[in-house]
């Protein structure tokens, strides 16, 4: 067993690190301020990225991208997940299912997103759909080679910014009822198409969730995404690994909580002592950081699993629990070190106890990820 | 031209040091370690001289520990083009340093050489000079400014009260200050292509160079503890304190 990393993968981590502490952190206040992240500001930062040659580093090289390989890329993510979502999107990871496009599509959609010119949403939930995706009611019937769509997606993170969105569409039903379904690729201003800003959210002031509607939309066949009726096969294929962002986002959020908290607790004097020699407190940090290491080692043995194409469903879905609930407890923790002081927006840690509460519920809440892991355990037996 | 730019691994800017236990220096077990921050602006002027077509080859090179490469490797993914490893565990001192560097300045025959002013692990800010001594080079300290013209440099110089401006012929030696320029991040594919980079491993011995320390380190401590200030009421009373309890006006 080897835990050294390559100087390639120090580089890059270091250099995330750099990028996100010096350019990142100082806007982090006036994005959550205005709840947004002003046009010109976001342009910049992807502009920087550009210049580095770090944008799309997930994307293959082929298609013009960093083609990171999973294990560096989870560094890359984890340093990214210090800074809230707001403005790490800027630091643009198109989604890895636009691989799927084919040639036509290819030039349409993913290589103006490698070189910044376009951006995407995904699109899976409604409001009637969340944990159980099959149950969707979106629904596209065929109308010669076209397609006419009608229903609702919400929670869509981030269509305010898209120029397009993968959208997920019943198209037809099999024998035994199970829903096919379709992925498509949605222009926005495409007739019958609209997205609007969704609901005002506790986490991640400033990256916005979306509501979309379809009312008689109509997509030529050339929008599918993939084949009609593979849309979970292609998903299965291309987004079976992004679940793992939400664990590295969450480890690199919780090394920072944690240094806050740690430093805190090393100056923080009452009762003639650092608050750190009362073993109440001190203990805490033992217990946090035991955590945050174990959420680490397990999100990049996922990741190593990936990079050596081991199955790793199982792992993924360990990671993605347990970071995110490592996290809501170490935020909370941190801000209990910091007693009274730790709920003010003085400091970034009420920011980063709201900001971990998303994490728990999506790409899967955390009972979604029991059922995978357990499921995987139990299937083989027959159970 | 070729640059040759030392530079040197040190504890991260951002850790808190500490010192050992035994008081015999500073705790450098399991601590962030990078490259010294004003070698960094070193690396960043020869790679712009590079990008300007004044320079043709940039030269990284460390001396110490084995784990020096990362800090060369460092160097490359900025836009060095290969490094040279001095190898030894010996604690090294500025005038050992600066033997070093006299040697490989011998071979390599840079027609530049660019330094940090000082290392922010012991701000000795000594091997620069010595460098230049030993060389019989000229040299332009604590630069904020380089222009190349007419085969020689010219060099802004950041002094006590303001800019001074020195005019040397090459090959020189030139320290580093901190408005010099603004160091870039490695990039994605410079990280990739630092890789493939040469570095080549030497030993003090290769250079004819005994690095043993001159100077013995008696101690080390902790800075004393500032007191804390007072806050004043208005400017009379600021500078009636500044006249009674200070004593310096
Ligand atoms: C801010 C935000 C942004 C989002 N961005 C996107 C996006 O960009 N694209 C997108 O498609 N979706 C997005 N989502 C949706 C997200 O993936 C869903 O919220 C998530 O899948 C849960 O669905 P739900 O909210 O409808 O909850 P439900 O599925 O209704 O779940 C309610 C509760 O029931 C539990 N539950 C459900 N089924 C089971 C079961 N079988 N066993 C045990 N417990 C169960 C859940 O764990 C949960 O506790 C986003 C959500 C949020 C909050
Ligand atoms: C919104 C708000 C309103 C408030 N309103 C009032 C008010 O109206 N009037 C008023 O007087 N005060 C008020 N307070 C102050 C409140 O009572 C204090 O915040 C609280 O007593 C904790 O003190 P502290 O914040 O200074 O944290 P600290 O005392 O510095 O504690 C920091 C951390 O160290 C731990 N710790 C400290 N000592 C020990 C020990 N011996 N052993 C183990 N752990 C220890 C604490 O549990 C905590 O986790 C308010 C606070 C808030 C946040």
């Amino acid at each position: 067993m080897n835990f050294d990393l390559t100087e390639e993968q120090h580089l890059v981590a270091d250099t995330v690190r750099s990028f996100v502490e010096r350019e990142l952190y100082p806007l982090e206040q006036q994005v959550e301020r205005l709840g947004d992240v002003p046009r010109e500001m976001a342009r910049d930062i992807q502009r920087k990225v550009i210049d580095l040659g770090f944008h799309a580093p997930n994307i293959p090289e082929e298609f013009g991208g960093g083609g990171l390989d999973h294990l560096t890329f989870a560094l890359l993510e984890r340093e990214l997940g210090r800074t809230s979502m707001a403005l790490n999107h800027w630091w643009y990871r198109p989604s890895n299912i636009l691989c799927a496009a084919n040639t036509e599509q290819r030039e349409r959609y993913l290589l103006p997103c490698v070189r910044g010119e376009r951006m995407d949403a995904l699109a899976m939930t409604e409001p009637d759909a969340g944990s159980d995706v099959r149950g969707m009611k979106c629904f596209a019937r065929r109308d010669g080679d076209d397609w006419i769509v009608n229903g609702t997606k919400h929670f869509i993170s981030h269509a305010d910014w898209a120029d397009f969105v993968i959208v997920f569409i019943a198209t037809g039903e099999e024998a035994r009822g199970r829903k096919r379904i379709t992925c498509f690729l949605v222009d926005r201003g495409t007739p019958g198409f609209d997205i609007r800003l969704g609901y005002n959210s506790v986490s991640h002031r400033g990256y916005h969730n979306c509501i979309l509607t379809f009312d008689d939309c109509r997509l030529p066949a050339s929008q599918i995404l993939g084949e009609e009726g593979q849309g979970f096969e292609v998903a299965n294929e291309w987004l079976y690994a992004t679940r793992l962002t939400v664990a590295t986002m969450s480890v690199g959020r919780a090394r920072r909580a944690f240094d806050l908290a740690l430093n805190y607790a090393a100056q923080r004097k009452q009762f003639g002592q650092q608050i750190g020699k009362f073993q109440g407190v001190s203990f805490k940090l033992a217990d946090l950081i035991t955590s945050i290491d174990a959420a680490d080692l397990l999100t990049l043995s996922a990741a190593w699993r990936l990079d050596r194409k081991l199955p790793a469903n199982r792992e993924i879905a360990q990671a993605k629990l347990f970071a995110t609930e490592m996290l809501a407890r170490v935020t909370d923790e941190a801000i209990q070190i910091h007693g009274g002081m730790g709920l003010m927006d003085d400091l970034p840690l009420e920011r980063f106890w709201r900001d971990a509460r998303v994490e728990r519920i999506w790409d899967g809440t955390s009972e979604i990820q029991r059922h995978i892991i357990s499921r995987e355990l139990l299937r083989p037996l027959g159970a | 031209m070729k640059i040759l730019v030392p530079v040197k691994r040190v504890v991260d800017y951002n850790v808190k040091v500490r010192v050992k236990a035994d008081g015999t220096g500073v705790e450098t077990a399991g601590v962030k370690m990078s490259m010294n921050p004003f070698d960094e602006i070193a690396v960043e002027e020869a790679v712009r001289l590079k990008e300007k077509g004044i320079a043709t080859e940039i030269v990284a090179v460390s001396l110490g520990i084995a784990a020096c490469a990362e800090t060369i490797r460092t160097a490359l993914a900025m836009g060095a083009d290969r490094g040279i490893l001095v190898e030894t565990d010996v604690d090294l001192q500025p005038l050992a340093v600066a033997k070093l560097l006299k040697a490989l300045a011998e071979r390599e025959q840079p027609g530049l050489m660019i330094l940090g002013k000082q290392a922010i692990d012991d701000d000795m800010s000594s091997t620069g000079q010595m460098l230049a001594a030993l060389l019989g080079w000229p040299q332009g300290t604590f630069a904020s400014k380089l222009v190349f013209e007419n085969g020689g440099l010219t060099v802004t110089r950041e002094v006590d009260g303001g800019l001074e401006t020195v005019a040397l012929s090459l090959p020189a030696i030139v320290t580093t200050d901190l408005r010099l320029n603004e160091p870039r991040y490695a990039s994605l594919p410079n990280i990739m292509k630092a890789r493939k980079k040469p570095i080549e491993t030497l030993k003090p011995a290769d250079l004819g160079v005994d690095p043993a320390p001159r100077l013995t380190v008696l101690k080390v401590v902790e800075p004393a503890k500032r007191k804390a200030g007072a806050k004043v009421g208005s400017v009379a009373e600021l500078v009636q304190k500044l006249r009674t309890e200070a004593k310096v006006i």
